[in-house]
């Protein structure tokens, strides 16, 4: 299955393509922000009821108001938590940042505050009947995997890579230590990027298959188990070494 | 010819080795920043030109490589951060509230007035069928509702021995809110779900109305609604007429594909949201803190309804305030 992708043209007119998110990062991004704004709303709650149980607070007329003023933070939080954070972090709330994705536009800038207020506003249509039904299947239908709020603002989520530029200094600072081809280089470089990210089966048949390809002697067998002695054998390729073709 | 451009390439990404580091410092600074400089700015903006610049080089030499990957999520997440959308300032406010929301109002005004008429005319439905069929309001009122006006009381004035005046001013809100937004989205129904919102509730106050009236409280009923009941209806008419709004673009496209138009009425209109949550605010408060008092006067109630909605009206039409104001000749 390709990779759905959302292209841009910079301000240079240079094309760009940014990976577009699909169902399951919009629904772990979801439950996360609605963990935070649950948990929110009950501290809240909590605090109220506590204050209201408090020595000089209890039995009083102003015990009644402590809980009326928790009950509507508490109602505040869970309902505004969205539009104010999406509007405050511009399109970056905490549920996105931690599935490493984020809200732009059809042009893969950072949305506005119109954008956000009509993609927060057709929730009340997304959500129906429960569950957000209709948003997971307008989101599991349309080739952007987008709900109904987004096709209304012009808003796709996508997932960022806030590693992107500290990878490219990586593979910059290993090109002046290894004499592998630059193109090798930028396969090893990429492997040991996603080193933890791929599944133990996944991984050792790539390094291997990359080691046979780049070391003179094929990879040895006996030891090919042993994916953290793959993973020195690549990061070995890319320290002083003699120059190695492709 | 294939060795000649790999080696090109080698020289190439080799001899620019410095200068993608120096960028990759920039472009990782450059996207956990919250606020720049002008000078920061400048160098971000230098970055991203350069990333690209290198990008459209690399894609040539090593067309489809790991390379290209690279540049490529570099330059995504700078793109993103150099193309912001600039920060609200006090002008731009000012803008949105004297301009853009006078807009989006005048762009919407005849579809306003034709769904306050339609409200009006299901407000005269509901009255002549519970006062025909009055056995029919159990279908719109509670049967504590019922029992109390049938025993000569008004439920609005119990509101406040059930909460205190924030609480129902937090409720009424909430509730109306959602009553506007349900209109605005609906409407996305090709304008059938303002439609079906304008209806039901023009029906409802009718027949509260006719109810109220056969058992003498009518005028109660209105007393209690003169303070708040004018702006709220016309935000739930100028909600539904947005709505409406979006459903034409999406029947009626007038650019390339329904959903650009949605997207672009959508843009247009979303100012006009937030009038109307900002106005429900008021007539919530006035709901929860004056209407439910019997101790405040019918003269009092008018003077307040009147004047909120002529504020009202006044801010819609732009009249209220001006985007900017004009240089002084020289």
């Amino acid at each position: 299955m390709t990779e759905e992708t959302l292209r841009v043209k910079s301000l240079t007119g240079v094309e760009m393509t940014l990976p577009i998110a699909g169902p399951g990062t919009r629904s772990y991004a979801f439950l996360t922000d609605w963990m935070i704004r649950l948990l929110g709303a009950l501290v809240w709650l909590l605090l109220a009821v506590l204050l209201r149980l408090a020595p000089g607070i209890a039995g009083r007329p102003v015990a009644h108001t402590v809980l009326v003023a928790g009950i509507i933070l508490a109602l505040v939080t869970y309902f505004l938590y969205e539009p104010v954070l999406e509007i405050l972090t511009k399109g970056c709330t905490p549920g996105l940042r931690t599935a490493e994705a984020r809200i732009v536009t059809l042009d893969g800038m950072t949305p506005g505050l119109r954008a956000l207020i009509i993609r927060n506003v057709f929730r009340l249509i997304d959500c129906l009947p429960a569950f957000y039904v209709v948003g997971m299947i307008t989101c599991m239908l349309t080739p952007r995997r987008v709900r109904l709020g987004d096709i209304a603002a012009g808003t796709v989520i996508v997932r960022t890579d806030a590693h992107a530029s500290g990878s490219l200094d990586r593979l910059v600072a290993r090109s002046r230590t290894t004499r592998l081809s630059v193109e090798a280089l930028a396969l090893v470089h990429e492997l040991l990027e996603r080193w933890d990210a791929l599944e133990e089966a996944a991984r050792a048949p790539l390094a291997r298959a990359l080691l046979t390809k780049l070391e003179a002697a094929p990879a040895d067998p006996g030891s090919e188990a042993d994916t953290a002695a793959l993973r020195a054998r690549l990061e070995a390729l890319l320290v002083d070494e003699p120059r190695i073709g492709r | 010819m294939s060795t000649s451009r790999e080696s090109d390439a080698e020289i190439w990404v080799r001899a620019h080795a410095d200068e993608w580091q120096a960028l990759a410092a920039d472009a990782a600074a450059a996207a956990h920043r919250n606020q720049a400089s002008v000078d920061e700015a400048l160098q971000t903006l230098r970055t991203y030109r350069s990333l690209l610049r290198h990008l459209a080089t690399v894609r040539e030499l090593m067309p489809g490589g790991v390379l290209v990957n690279v540049l490529e999520r570099t330059c995504g997440q700078l793109h993103t951060a150099v193309n912001r959308p600039p920060r609200l300032t006090r002008a731009s406010w000012r803008r949105l509230f004297c301009t853009d929301i006078p807009a989006a109002a005048a762009s919407v005004r005849v579809l306003t007035l034709s769904l306050a008429a339609l409200l009006v005319a299901s407000a005269l439905a509901g009255w002549w069928l519970i006062s025909a069929f009055p056995r029919l309001i159990s279908l719109i009122a509670t049967p504590q509702m019922i029992a109390g006006v049938e025993h000569g009381h008004l439920w609005t004035y119990q509101m406040l021995s059930l909460a205190p005046p924030a609480m129902l001013s937090a409720g009424i809100v909430e509730n109306n809110v959602v009553v506007v937004l349900g209109a605005f989205c609906f409407g996305i129904l090709f304008g059938l779900g303002a439609f079906y919102i304008i209806a039901f509730n023009g029906l409802n106050i009718g027949g509260l109305l006719a109810f109220t009236h056969r058992h003498g409280l009518g005028l109660e009923l209105l007393k209690f609604t003169l303070a708040h009941g004018f702006v709220e209806l016309s935000v739930i008419c100028l909600a539904a007429a947005a709505g409406t709004a979006l459903g034409e673009s999406v029947i009626r496209p007038q650019l390339a594909s329904r959903a650009e138009s949605l997207r672009r009425r959508s843009a247009e209109l979303a100012p006009l949201l937030l009038a109307c949550a900002l106005l429900l605010l008021g007539s919530g408060l006035i709901e929860g803190f004056i209407s439910p008092r019997p101790a405040i006067s019918i003269p009092v109630r008018l003077a307040i309804g009147l004047g909120y909605w002529t504020f009202m009206l006044l801010w819609l039409s732009g009249r209220l305030c001006s985007a900017q104001r004009m240089p002084a000749a020289r």
